[in-house]
């Protein structure tokens, strides 16, 4: 039945570990627009959730980083942080290991990958699956895309593993739905938390909700450092979905800066034909 | 500079509940396991968030190490910018500034 649903997401850990103390307004109306993709996912009634992620040093580090790295396990369990820290209670989740599997071989036609069959999510895919599976009973199989240490995949890789995601997707019978994870500008976790770039966004929002491949791989990381912080490498999960539904536009649902979640809050939904 | 071991360290007492347990009853033990500087050393076990920072430890991995010894958050961002304050801007990583690069 392949690809049933596609759409992308913020996922910083303040926006359940600091929910307090936000702009109530703006944080309700983000919280609405991930109830509403819940909403949208569950009406796809899919088998799956492909959880296309940056994480941050939570199961890959410097002495063994892999590009691209796909879960193939029968289970995973997070937030690996602190459970008061971000606000999220510890789960087990399931994953569809063998689906899994068949995804990883046939996208490897296309681009190298490594997979994982242990995986403690954190934030990256615990705050997304808080607000849409928050009974954690949907299988997911997580990606992760390095966005933190460099040397990074080059955008048109990020895209091409999300055309080939797709191409492996449509030849499944099973309902799958994808989500991309990330900031857009951001400086997490340094003294510039809280600033966001909020013209810089909207462009770049722009451009992946009309799926306009040659300017969203136009970017050059050392333009994304100044203009969207370090955080601002996690693009790259947004352009994965990109090229997931290329030739697909989007819908901008939600797009609200809220500062002490230290990320401009986005829901957005491609539209699949 | 041994960077790459001071984030290792934090990396795997971050996630590891072994490590966590090291930490807690053998911190120089675990401290001796890992190739560190003087400085390092000394970084980790007071600790001074603010020069870790300035070092060029990931934020993403500092930021738990601070929540571990007793940081809020609004308290970790200040320790990082009291490091540069103290310490100048940071020397090496992904936040070094662009006028320092």
């Amino acid at each position: 039945m392949a690809l049933v649903f596609a759409g992308v997401c913020s996922h910083a850990p303040g926006i359940t570990g600091r929910a307090g103390r936000a702009d109530p307004q703006a944080r309700d109306t983000f919280y609405a627009a991930m109830g509403r993709m819940r909403d949208a996912i569950e009406a796809c009634r899919p088998d799956v959730l492909v959880v296309i992620a940056a994480e941050h040093f939570a199961n890959f580090f410097m002495n063994n980083m892999p590009a691209i790295c796909v879960g193939m396990a029968e289970h995973y369990e997070g937030p690996i942080e602190d459970e008061k820290w971000l606000g999220i209670e510890r789960h087990r989740i399931p994953g569809n290991k063998s689906l899994s599997r068949v995804l990883i071989q046939e996208v490897m036609n296309d681009i190298d990958l490594a997979y994982a069959e242990e995986w403690k999510f954190d934030h990256g895919i615990m705050v997304p699956l808080h607000f849409l599976t928050p009974r954690y009973d949907l299988p997911v199989i997580p990606v992760n895309i390095n966005c933190q240490g460099p040397p990074l995949i080059p955008l048109k890789r990020a895209y091409e593993f999300g055309r080939s995601l797709r191409r492996a997707c449509d030849a499944r019978p099973e309902r799958i739905a994808v989500i991309g994870t990330g900031g857009i500008s951001h400086w997490p976790a340094t003294p510039d938390s809280g600033r966001i770039n909020e013209a810089w966004d909207r462009e770049f929002l722009d451009k992946l909700l009309h799926n306009r491949r040659d300017s969203l791989l136009a970017y050059r990381d050392e333009d994304v450092w100044r203009e969207g912080g370090q955080g601002g490498f996690e693009i790259r999960t947004f352009i994965a979905v990109a090229g997931a539904t290329e030739g697909c536009t989007g819908e901008l649902w939600c797009y609200v800066p809220i500062p002490i979640f230290a990320v401009g809050c986005t829901v957005a939904v491609m539209q699949l034909r | 500079m041994s960077l790459y071991y001071t984030q290792k360290l934090l990396y795997q007492l971050n996630r590891d509940p072994a490590t966590r347990r090291r930490f807690e009853q053998d911190f120089e033990g675990l401290l001796a396991e890992y190739e560190l500087t003087r400085e390092e050393r000394d970084a980790l076990r007071k600790p001074d968030i603010g020069l870790l920072y300035v070092m060029g430890v990931n934020g993403q991995i500092l930021m738990h190490y601070a929540a571990l010894r007793g940081y809020e958050w609004n308290a970790y961002l200040e320790a990082m910018r009291e490091g540069e304050r103290s310490y100048g801007p940071v020397k090496t990583g992904l936040y070094t500034r662009a006028d320092s690069r």
